[in-house]
């Protein structure tokens, strides 16, 4: 597809999610009290946003994960959060 | 349009999406054994679930004419316990005769733990030892890097293992290469929130190509779609591919892949 083809397809789409993503900030910073560690991890997300490769999408994700090679002694629960939070 | 769902946890499912999927033009489903939300007490629970996945819901698909198949396993969030793990690996071999399963699945990892890795061992060993193919669940969100990597090398250390009769699901953007540079198959999951859109699914056939790669929804009691791959498929359209393109990826690959398995046929 051309790049004007990509535009007409998805611009509305992406357009919509910058300003939700703009709003969510906007949300966080209107309210009280500390962030935990998962604000600083998106705020450094973000900064994916600026590469000039078409590898964003994987930038992204490879910032908000563990980054370390060993299995871990125990679970600390079942879930997972989303971002990667250095406890040791 | 025609399609396999390679990813269905049908249980959690109505009848109503059965008759979606099958209007959507599903050819077959395939239900590996997963958590259910919560942790069972003990053996029985388990052996309770593969006489459902092997007995009951091949014959509650039967009534809508989809062919059902499944995987079974203990699920790597309930690997953390190795003395119920044991016990459930004790009890898979009896049901791997069945007419319906097609392996060992989805094992994996979940939190990356050093049980979880042992009983992922364990579970690839008993695999090879009964000639079997095996689906892998990658972990969740910032645990997903890691655990990919380390299920690989797990995979790779086993000299019995053949990477093409092996598929890891799951894959994103930052998993999807490291997977088929090591000759495994792929799955891309469509999920509403986490895993992947069908835009940025399309976005990893068109960049990493999609000969040894499946769709899937792995639709469960969570927010999830079971029409994600119909509805991809549209979204392909709309990007221009192919018809011919599309059925090769959600009809003609998860047959491709999972006639390795003579027991997988259509109706
Ligand atoms: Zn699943």
């Amino acid at each position: 597809m051309t790049r004007q083809q990509i535009l007409d397809l998805y611009f509305m789409d992406a357009r919509s999610k910058l300003i939700d993503l703009a709003a969510f900030l906007d949300r966080v910073d209107r309210a009280e009290g500390e962030a935990d560690f998962r604000l600083a991890a998106f705020r450094a997300a973000l900064q994916e946003l600026h590469g000039g490769e078409p590898q964003r999408a994987k930038a992204v994700l490879l910032s908000l994960s563990d980054p370390t090679t060993e299995p871990i002694a125990a679970a600390p629960g079942k879930g997972a959060i989303g971002a990667w939070h250095q406890t040791h | 349009m025609r399609y396999i769902e390679p990813h269905g946890h049908m249980v959690s499912r109505t009848t109503d999406d059965y008759e979606a999927m099958l209007t959507a033009g599903c050819a077959a489903v395939c239900e590996p054994a997963f958590w259910a939300g919560y942790d069972r007490s003990g053996v029985q629970g388990f052996y309770d679930y593969f006489c459902q996945l092997t007995d009951y819901e091949p014959k509650r698909a039967a009534k809508f004419g989809l062919p059902h198949f499944t995987w079974l396993c203990i699920n790597p969030k309930e690997s953390e316990d190795t003395a119920l793990a044991a016990d459930v690996l004790g009890i898979v071999p009896e049901f791997l005769e069945r007419p319906n399963v097609l392996g060992i699945g989805e094992i994996g990892l979940n939190k990356n733990t050093r049980n979880e890795m042992k009983v992922l061992e364990q579970h690839i060993d008993l695999a090879m030892r009964h000639g079997q193919m095996i689906l892998v669940h990658t972990p969740h969100l910032e645990d997903k890097l890691k655990g990919t990597r380390l299920i690989v090398d797990l995979l790779k250390a086993d000299a019995r293992v053949q990477p093409g009769r092996v598929i890891i699901d799951h894959v994103e953007e930052h998993t999807i290469q490291h997977v088929l540079d090591a000759g495994f198959w792929a799955g891309i999951t469509l999920y509403p929130e986490s895993k992947t859109t069908p835009p940025r699914a399309i976005d990893m056939f068109e960049v990493y190509g999609g000969q040894s790669v499946w769709l899937n929804s792995a639709c469960d009691w969570g927010r999830s779609d079971p029409l994600a791959v119909p509805k991809t498929a549209l979204e392909m359209r709309r990007r221009g591919h192919s018809d011919a393109t599309i059925d090769a990826l959600i009809y003609g690959n998860p047959i491709r892949f999972l006639s390795q398995n003579p027991r997988f046929h259509l109706r």
